[in-house]
């Protein structure tokens, strides 16, 4: 779900930036992955599953600078291919090394790096410097494959907690994310309720439908049934990569909509003036798709895919009224819940079931739709009535919590005020 | 400094400190930050346009963006001690639907209304041989969002109908803004007898619960 490896995305985020003119917005500059050992093999993580892991590694990046008050923090959560590098880049003169939600973190952007100190990782089970299945399991010195434990959206929640501790941090100002990122920031406002002040779930939803699951099921399936596949156990040969490419575009169909599908390729040809009448690329469209496929798997572990989507599956915080009347008791934080009308991958009406549970407890709930051709992905890409809603929530918080702005009190004429 | 619209500020009177309110078609929040600032209540708004939810968004207000035309689904019966709906019941497609899901969901609810049945209004149209524009009502009839307009007394036969108490009704003097001469000539100036009041006041707010009248 985020493309910072991705020529198509890339074009379109620089062009979009281009037509910004605001020169106030900056970018965060160039920046570096930062490693930290968390969990050791005697001081494990504990896991839902019963299981416990040690030792975890976790790849973060922080932008922005934590006050002595520390309390200006503000953690990101990556979606399902995120990584640790939300902002600036790795390479000042590769546009391709731009963070995943560059666009929204910078100085003057609504994650605004000059007031807040932005923290993102990259999740549990993941391939890009967390630990997960591509590790060495020191037991067997061999990578884990397979063998890695089962992990649920608690457990990447709890690793992060763990380095937000690390980090000197006792409570965010915020947790936000879009999809799988979006269910993260929930998770949190769940089980560290104290811990923040406010939770942003954009393009997400409370659970999987049957739908949702089947697409991960079927991803899981190409994986699993690609000759090199090999048990899990494929590190140091060929790797699956024909099932990861497969998994990959036809998640990729899902990110986007029908009509910015069809808005960007329609039946137009590949390199050809007429149909081959043959099985090659004839379309547009579909060489668009291969190319997803084939970036992805030079960057993506195949194992880490299916441990991540069923990390998903799994998540349902709540399963029933009992349930969700316990875990919604003490949770305090206000949560901005927002969705994008052509997203179908997660569409609004999943995020309105998020917020008919939270206003049915009687939780502070903000809700807002916003147009975008984008599909699902358009929690990335630039959205003005999006970008203006994030930065006003973001600047309230600031306000509030950190540097605290009294309003103008709103009023009533005199002679008014006793009429009834 | 914000001000209030004049049932804006009757509405904050009636309204208790401290209970929990929905502000239905809550534009800018004005009302609802006020509710806040001066009667600490809790509660949210809910608003149809990007422009309202944004407002009031960066008023630090819980808001839903929405459509109170498809129902308050969302929630429980009587979970909030007041439901508001100030000068929005002449614009939703269903009013006789949204005046019960507010009774649901509110113990009491708190409507204000242009009333259709004032002089100035029955003068137009009766002078002019027009449908009626007003500061209030400015819409030309083709491209108005005001479907249902009713007088007060078309209002009192629907609360007699749904069998709702009308535990207050407050007609005013004036619409919107406040004139100061009429400020010092008393508070008495923004009141009108409820016997003339289908005549002469230009806007009215009604405190209700469900009951039989």
């Amino acid at each position: 779900m985020t493309h910072q490896d991705d020529d198509y995305t890339a074009n379109r985020v620089t062009r979009t930036m281009e037509t910004t003119t605001d020169t106030t917005l900056q970018s965060v500059g160039v920046v570096q992955t930062q490693f930290v050992e968390l969990f050791t093999a005697e001081h494990r993580l504990p896991l839902d599953c019963g299981a416990t892991l040690g030792p975890v590694q976790v790849a973060y990046e922080t932008y922005g600078t934590l006050n002595p008050e520390a309390n200006n923090a503000v953690l990101l959560c990556h979606a399902l291919s995120g990584t640790a590098h939300a902002a600036g880049r790795h390479d000042p003169n590769d546009p391709k090394t731009t963070g995943w939600w560059d666009l929204y973190v910078g100085p003057g952007k609504p994650f605004d790096t000059n007031r807040f100190f932005v923290i993102c990782s990259n999740n549990l089970g993941g391939c890009d410097g967390t630990t997960g299945p591509s590790s060495i399991d020191p037991g067997t010195e061999q990578p884990y494959g397979l063998t890695f434990p089962m992990i649920t959206i608690g457990d990447m929640a709890r690793l992060q907690k763990a380095l937000v501790d690390h980090l000197g941090i006792r409570r965010l100002l915020a947790v936000a994310g879009g999809s799988m990122g979006g269910m993260l920031a929930l998770q949190w406002a769940l089980d560290y309720p104290n811990q923040l002040e406010a939770a942003i779930v954009t393009a997400s939803t409370p659970r999987l439908s049957a739908q949702n699951i089947a697409f991960n099921a079927v991803a899981r399936q190409a994986i699993m049934a690609d000759p090199h596949f090999n048990g899990g156990n494929y590190y140091g040969k060929e790797s699956p990569r024909k099932g990861l490419a497969l998994a990959r575009m036809m998640a990729h169909i899902t990110y986007l909509s029908e009509k910015g599908l069809h808005d960007k390729f329609g039946r137009r040809l590949q390199d050809r003036e007429r149909l081959s009448f043959g099985f090659e690329n004839d379309f547009a469209v579909e060489s668009y798709l291969h190319y997803q496929g084939s970036s992805f798997v030079k960057k993506f572990d195949a194992n880490t895919y299916l441990y991540i989507t069923k990390a998903m599956d799994y998540f349902d915080p709540f399963p029933d009224a009992r349930t969700t009347a316990e875990r919604l008791a003490s949770v305090t934080a206000r949560i901005l819940v927002m969705s994008f009308d052509t997203d179908w991958r997660f569409d609004t009406s999943r995020s309105k079931e998020l917020v008919k549970i939270l206003n049915w407890h009687a939780k502070r709930v903000t809700f807002e739709e916003f147009p975008s051709p984008h599909g699902h992905d358009a929690f990335l890409l630039y959205q003005p009535l999006y970008q203006q809603s994030l930065a006003s929530f973001l600047d309230r918080l600031y306000r509030e919590c950190v540097h605290i702005t009294a309003d103008a009190p709103v009023e009533m004429d005199e002679g008014v005020d006793h009429i009834v | 400094m914000s001000r209030l619209r004049i049932d804006q500020a009757v509405i904050a009177q009636l309204v208790d400190e401290k209970s929990r309110v929905l502000d239905l078609g809550c534009g800018d929040g004005l009302l609802l930050e006020y509710l806040f600032q001066h009667k600490q209540v809790r509660g949210f708004g809910v608003e149809i346009s990007h422009e309202g939810v944004h407002a009031c968004i960066a008023r630090g207000l819980p808001v839903y963006h929405g459509d109170i035309d498809q129902g308050l689904s969302d929630h429980q019966d009587d979970s909030f001690d007041y439901v508001i709906l100030s000068l929005t019941l002449q614009a939703v497609r269903r009013p006789e639907f949204v005046l019960g899901e507010m009774l649901r969901v509110g113990k009491r609810i708190i409507v204000s209304f242009p009333n259709f049945g004032h002089w100035r209004i029955r003068a137009y149209l009766a002078l002019r041989g027009r449908a009626p524009r007003t500061r209030l009502l400015p819409n030309f009839w083709y491209d108005t969002p005001n479907a249902h307009l009713c007088t007060i007394l078309d209002f009192q036969d629907l609360c007699n109908k749904m069998k709702i108490r009308i535990l207050r009704q407050i007609p005013l003097a004036a619409e919107g803004g406040l004139p100061k001469g009429l400020i010092r000539g008393g508070v008495s100036k923004w009141l009108v007898p409820l016997s003339a009041a289908n005549l002469l006041a230009p806007v009215a707010v009604f405190l209700l619960e469900r009951g039989t009248p």
